[in-house]
């Protein structure tokens, strides 16, 4: 099934603005789904399912399983000349041949973005011929397990946690410490250790980020008087002179079980510090600790301001109450801003989740990372190699974002002169951040995120008092999945 | 092929043959007898046997999909245990596919039956009111939950702003409301069921012979004995078949649930469990088969049912 971390991250990139939050949902993730849906007749459809997983292991070859369209980039030159100078790595006409590129970059703008970003390799190495596979996005990660033990291509888009470091840990993905060896300078620590395996080698190349931060309206802040709250008494007082104010001081649609997930992390990485963070995350802690039942009390605190109805709710539709003003604050992934448009996107302004603990300051903000890695079966090492190191310079990192403004380019030196208000601002928080999460769903095992905890969550919405026993349920299940 | 049709004047080779039986197939008609045989043997065997059969054997081993055969690991009735114990998505799912058979065959069905008896009386707009009740047989199940969901929909959709139920403080979450959303998505499905019933019920009464009504209708029976006494059992085959299909709607119960929000929070049902543990990711495939086969022991309670039924009557005739 498809995770929410990529539905989180799918909306990002995904630059057309919907017109109907409703209408997204017949796309993407579900999209996925409605195939399967039609064949599921009796009991063993799950068997064949099953049995495809153990019988095929070439099934999906070439990272195109269903509606892969394959594009040459030479076809799509990029806009205007790439610059030469500036950056280190991707230069040199030295290599050749064919690389293929399995991509999950499948909305119009991202493609067109990732288009653009290839076209500037191969516009100075012109002996290479990039294949792009392009699979939708969903379709893609679920079947990304087959995808690579079959025969993937020699590069494919990923994201940076769990996942990638399992990918490495179980040998499918090719080391990278000689693209790192070029590209190093162009990256902040945080993204450094963002992009190693369990191992301490590197297997990732990151493009972009987003920020999970507080979203509010300018214009209603100014109206009411209102401040941004630094601590969490100011947090809670400016929640209850909201709700006087007849606003919902906190919108939340947790319909699809993760955007939730997003203030379980912030709440935990303030009150219990990162480090604790992600050891809950590698089950290293368990979830019936009662540093993680302190973080369900802290949130009981601020539940009663929470928009009521959550579970119900899509976050487009949660994001709408925060554009019409009856919502006053809404935390969530900067693609929130997909949402407005115009002057309302003008009055979009964000804030880092305030400060629970003076121990941990602000100092950790999800902000989940999306890039590259090379696979276990690459074919053509060198060209693949120098593709990366293009990737990470700031030179194509900004060729990306040309066309897809919606991110944080990765590089610490990339050219930030386009950026609008939120891209600036996103840039600085995540800057400012010490330690840089990636999302509950991308931390952990996906599945368990995305099913047992959304799951536990959505449950502690409708019964809140029930939360200890709910965490011992959660904890029993974690260590039936973390368990292998 | 082989001639057997005493009509037609045998040739020596024909008789020859009738008297010998099977026994003195040509070779060629051997070649046809077996591909016709064998390869939709092979197709059941390689489609249906084989993966129900590795469903079977899976479901007591440990994977994750990763990896060769090899490390597939064998866990005994382990899995089995944690669904029943440590999954409380699982009772919950068991209970909404029961929720959900009953549900059709106590609402949806009979509704079917209703309009289809309806419109058979040639009322005036019948045609109208067939092909309006007909649309929503015609869309996918997908588009039938992501219409509702624009209806149900808590601050936005038209249900609670019809009833001014929209507001903060008093809206109905139809959808996200665990004790609610069921039944929610029960309304979804019937919608759609029932003309499906009804279209299959009308096709079985428009080819219920007239003069058994008109004979009814002498022997002064009112409409309510005509129907009971005598249009409906002679309607058996197709109650038979509607019968077959409420129950294979409502086991496959999938799309409406899992486009309205993933099967989670109200809306478990085992279809979706499966899914979950086996696409995606990460795979449980041992855990997701096990509750494949769950769902296919629960589905072999109607199947059996249905084809002793089925046997018994064919030694009654």
């Amino acid at each position: 099934m498809s995770d929410p971390g990529s539905s989180s991250s799918s909306g990002s990139p995904g630059g057309p603005v919907p017109a109907s939050g409703l209408a997204t949902l017949a796309t993407g993730r579900r999209a996925v789904l409605k195939g399967l849906a039609g064949a599921a007749g009796l009991a063993v459809v799950p068997g064949a399912l099953a049995a495809a997983c153990s019988s095929s292991k070439n099934n999906n070859s070439g990272g195109a399983p269903t509606g892969a369209a394959t594009t040459s980039s030479n076809a799509s030159p990029a806009g205007g000349s790439p610059s030469a100078g500036g950056s280190s790595g991707g230069g040199g006409g030295n290599v050749t041949g064919t690389v293929t590129f399995g991509s999950n970059y499948s909305d119009a703008v991202p493609k067109a973005a990732f288009a653009a970003m290839i076209g500037g390799f191969t516009a100075k190495n012109s002996g290479v011929d990039v294949k792009i596979n392009t699979v939708d996005h969903n379709t893609f990660q679920n079947n990304i397990n087959n995808y690579l033990q079959g025969t993937p291509d020699d590069l494919f888009t990923w994201f940076a946690g769990f996942r990638m470091r399992f990918f490495a840990s179980q040998g499918l993905a090719t080391p990278i410490d000689d693209v790192w060896d070029t590209i190093g300078a162009n990256f902040s620590d945080a993204f450094k250790n963002a992009s190693k395996g369990d191992d301490g080698h590197y297997y990732f190349v990151p493009l972009y980020n987003y920020p999970w931060a507080i979203f509010y309206r300018k214009s209603v802040f100014a109206s009411k008087g209102y401040q941004i709250p630094k601590t969490w008494d100011d947090f809670v007082a400016l929640q209850k002179q909201m709700q006087k104010d007849g606003l919902v001081p906190m919108a939340m649609g947790q319909k699809d079980g993760w955007p939730a997930l997003g203030t379980f992390d912030i709440i935990n990485m303030r009150l219990n510090g990162f480090q604790f963070h992600m050891d809950l995350m590698a089950h290293k802690v368990g979830w019936d600790d009662p540093k993680v039942l302190n973080v369900f009390k802290q949130w009981q605190e601020v539940l009663p301001y929470q928009q009521p109805g959550a579970t119900g709710r899509i976050w487009q539709d949660a994001a709408k109450s925060l554009l019409n003003k009856q919502a006053g604050m809404y935390l969530l992934g900067s693609f929130v801003a997909q949402q407005f448009q115009g002057a309302d996107l003008d009055d979009l302004d964000f804030f880092p989740y305030p400060e629970i603990d003076s121990a941990n300051g602000q100092d950790s903000i999800d902000a989940p990372i999306d890039g590259f890695m090379m696979s276990k079966k690459v074919k053509n090492k060198d060209a693949a190699t120098a593709l990366l190191k293009f990737i990470g310079t700031p030179e194509a990192e900004a060729l990306y974002g040309k066309t897809d403004p919606s991110d944080v380019a990765a590089a610490t030196n990339a050219d930030t002169s386009n950026y609008n208000a939120i891209q600036k601002k996103s840039a600085e928080i995540i800057k400012g951040a010490k330690n840089i999460a990636q999302f509950l769903d991308r931390d952990t095992n996906p599945q368990f995120a995305d099913d047992t905890v959304a799951n536990m969550i959505d449950s502690f919405f409708n019964n809140p008092s029930e939360v200890q026993s709910q965490l011992k349920s959660l904890e029993s299940q974690a260590k039936q999945v973390f368990t292998s | 092929m082989v001639s057997a049709n005493p009509a037609v004047v045998p040739s020596p080779v024909a008789r020859k043959r009738r008297r010998r039986g099977v026994r003195t197939l040509s070779g060629r008609d051997k070649v046809v007898l077996s591909l016709m045989v064998g390869v939709p043997l092979l197709g059941v065997l390689f489609f249906i046997w084989f993966p129900a059969v590795a469903t079977v054997l899976l479901s007591f081993t440990k994977w994750n999909g990763i990896g060769g055969l090899k490390t597939i690991r064998a866990e005994g009735v382990q899995n089995y245990v944690q669904a029943a114990t440590n999954y409380p998505p699982f009772w919950p799912a068991v209970r909404h596919n029961v929720l959900w058979l009953v549900v059709f065959l106590v609402i949806a069905t009979p509704l079917g039956m209703l309009f289809a008896v309806v419109l058979d009386r040639n009322i005036r707009g019948s045609r109208i009111y067939q092909s309006l009740l007909f649309l929503p047989v015609m869309l996918s199940l997908a588009l039938i939950g992501i219409i509702w969901e624009l209806i149900y929909s808590p601050n936005f959709g038209l249900l609670n702003n019809v009833i001014g139920r929209s507001g903060q403080h008093n809206l109905i979450d139809w959808l996200g409301n665990p004790n609610l959303n069921l039944w929610a998505v029960l309304v979804e499905a019937c919608w759609r069921q029932a003309p499906y019933v009804m279209v299959l019920y009308l096709a079985g009464l428009k080819a219920v012979d007239p003069s058994l009504r008109e004979a009814a209708l002498v022997d002064g029976a009112g409409p309510w004995q005509t129907f009971w006494r005598v249009v409906f059992p002679t309607l058996r085959p197709i109650n038979i078949v509607i019968l077959v299909i409420t129950v294979i709607e409502s086991l496959r119960a999938f799309d409406l649930v899992y486009i309205t929000n993933g099967g989670n929070n109200g809306l478990e049902l085992l279809s979706v469990l499966i899914t979950r543990n086996i696409v995606g990711q990460v795979s449980r495939v041992g855990f997701g088969s096990a509750l494949g086969v769950v769902l296919l022991v629960i589905s072999l309670v109607p199947i059996v049912t249905f084809l002793v039924m089925q046997l018994r009557q064919e030694k009654r005739s």
